[in-house]
């Protein structure tokens, strides 16, 4: 098996005159899980339907698990699972029957597919829910059963998009928590995401996004210790400029983005003395993440 | 190019198989409801204008008024069944329901789906047309054992009638530009094509155009096998069908790729 399960090189895709992805280069190892960082609009999802092959990049090479793209997408294919952005189930069908039908599109037999549903609906935590219809099922089973599909071919590469959105936050650490096994099996890993938290808590590696163009990459640690490398310190409630005079000499840097100002200060307790006397402020002080991360870089938040 | 046919065109010769199966697994659960669905139509002009209208007009191309309808209410059902399921089921399974972008991360390309609804859709049409045809005969409108011939033709009627739908249900943005096609293309090919009346009642130009129609063809072959009469022009007829079988399958699928996977 190769080292590189993908390789993007110098891809560029545009829709109409629209720049979807812009000269993006990156390398995903076997084993590892990676992560594509953006906001809406950034070009996760195209990058995603491109590793596919279920888009054709104008210019650049893609290679998934040593197989060019997409030209021999349907050979990469068989050794991919997916998990959509948006749940592609057959509701009419029960969750015994989703995994029968999507085994047969890889060719499996009834015997073939009937053999690995045990271990599937007991790895997506839906035993108990095998002959039930998937109209009947919470959000959060919906997206289980989709990992439990996207596994049905015994996949070594998972492309994941957004694999969490939408769910409320029991459901989204179960389904993180799924995911840590996978890459304790050995599988490979790239999703898409848009949570800091996701990213900061699954990725080996990641790689932000801002308007198709990847403007940092490593490893979430490394990035926030580099980018950001202090304390930060959340205010609101006041005029953001003019605090910021107020506490200018304390900070090594002041972003403001919308009502909030971020203070990234060496030596944190200087700043709240400054701010002490003043009424009505909040002021929140923690460690620094990844959305400080995207804030440096782009001058924006995420969301 | 070389991949886009490839995504576009049949992976192989089976591959297709695992769609039909998936549809089939659907139906099959609401199997009842959907066999009236498509029997109930065909049967009501059948029997509404046969018997109604038969009184007035009284014997029609040398039979009586039902018989002859018969021939072309099962050639119409076949022609409806298919492309109802193309039109509203495969464009629900394209578009809202994203079953074929499940399908598309799979070993399947493009080309498989659509062969695959293709076939569906063909199924539902021989269910439908076989459905009305065994009908009359049980009513004595249909000879025996003539009437087996007409099976195939039924098959590749809705085949071809599929095909042509696949067509608009990859065209169509939305489910309302749907009744365009039923309305200007559907309704007038059935008073164009012999269904409810002979062609040669129609001006020599409609005539000529008749000539050209699928269910013209469809019914110029199923209508003989019911009545237990020879027909003519059969390699002409089913050569008519194949191609509007086959020519629109691969124009689809070429529009699929775009739409899908640009």
């Amino acid at each position: 098996m190769s080292k590189v399960a993908i390789d993007l090189t110098s891809v560029s895709k545009a829709y109409d005159d629209r720049i979807v992805v812009d000269g993006l280069s990156f390398n995903v190892a076997a084993g590892e899980c990676f992560g594509l960082l953006g906001p809406n609009g950034a070009g996760k999802s195209t990058i995603a339907r491109m590793v596919l092959g279920m888009t054709s990049p104008d210019a650049g090479k893609i290679t998934v698990l040593g197989v060019p793209v997409p030209e021999r997408a349907r050979l990469a294919r068989e050794r991919i699972g997916v998990v959509p952005q948006f749940d592609n189930l057959d509701l009419e069908f029960t969750v015994r029957e989703n995994l029968l039908v999507f085994g047969r599109y890889f060719g499996m037999s009834a015997r073939e597919v009937e053999a690995v549903i045990p271990s599937l609906l007991e790895f997506a935590r839906l035993e108990s829910k095998a002959h039930a219809r998937v109209s009947e099922l919470s959000g959060g089973m919906k997206r289980r059963l989709t990992l439990a599909r996207a596994l049905i071919n015994d996949p070594q590469l998972l492309v994941m998009d957004e694999p969490t959105t939408g769910l409320d936050p029991h459901a989204r650490h179960l389904i993180w928590e799924r995911l840590r096994s996978l890459l304790a099996r050995g599988k490979t890993i790239i999703l898409t995401t848009h949570f800091m938290e996701e990213a900061e808590r699954l990725c080996d590696r990641l790689c932000v996004l801002e308007r198709g163009r990847n403007i940092a990459e490593g490893r979430p640690h490394a990035l926030i210790d580099e980018l950001i490398g202090c304390e930060v310190i959340e205010i609101y409630g006041g005029d953001p400029h003019e605090l910021q005079s107020l506490i200018r000499p304390y900070a090594h840097r002041i972003e403001v983005s919308g009502e909030t100002l971020f203070c990234y200060a060496p030596d944190p307790e200087q700043v709240r003395v400054r701010l002490r006397e003043r009424a009505g402020l909040r002021v929140l002080q923690r460690p620094p993440n990844l959305e400080d991360v995207f804030l440096r870089l782009t001058g924006r938040e995420m969301e | 190019m070389g991949e886009d046919c490839a995504a576009a065109l049949p992976a192989n010769a089976w591959n297709w198989i695992a769609v039909w199966r998936r549809n089939y697994l659907a139906w099959k659960k609401v199997a009842l409801a959907s066999l009236l669905g498509n029997l109930a139509d065909p049967m009501i002009y059948l029997f509404g204008l046969g018997f109604g209208l038969g009184m007035v007009v009284g014997r029609v191309d040398g039979t009586s008024y039902v018989a002859f309808l018969a021939g072309g209410m099962v050639a119409t059902s076949a022609m409806t069944a298919a492309t109802f399921e193309t039109i509203y089921a495969a464009f629900a399974r394209m578009h809202a329901q994203r079953t074929w972008e499940a399908i598309l991360y799979t070993k399947l390309t493009l080309g498989d789906i659509v062969l695959g609804e293709l076939a569906w859709a063909a199924t539902k049409a021989f269910l439908a047309g076989t459905g009305i045809m065994i009908v009359a005969a049980i009513l004595g409108y249909a000879a025996w054992p003539s009437i087996l011939y007409a099976l195939p033709v039924i098959a590749l009627t809705g085949f071809a009638f599929a095909s042509l739908a696949m067509i608009v249900t990859a065209l169509a943005p939305s489910y309302d530009y749907f009744v365009f096609y039923q309305t200007l293309v559907l309704t007038p090919m059935l008073f164009l094509s012999g269904a409810v009346f002979p062609i040669d009642q129609l001006p020599g130009t409609f005539q000529e155009a008749a000539r050209l129609l699928p269910l013209a063809h469809a019914i110029d072959l199923i209508r003989p096998a019911m009545l237990g009469r020879p027909a003519g022009s059969i390699g002409l007829h089913i050569g008519a069908l194949c191609i509007y079988a086959v020519l629109p399958f691969f124009l689809s699928a070429a529009l699929f790729r775009r739409r899908l996977m640009s």
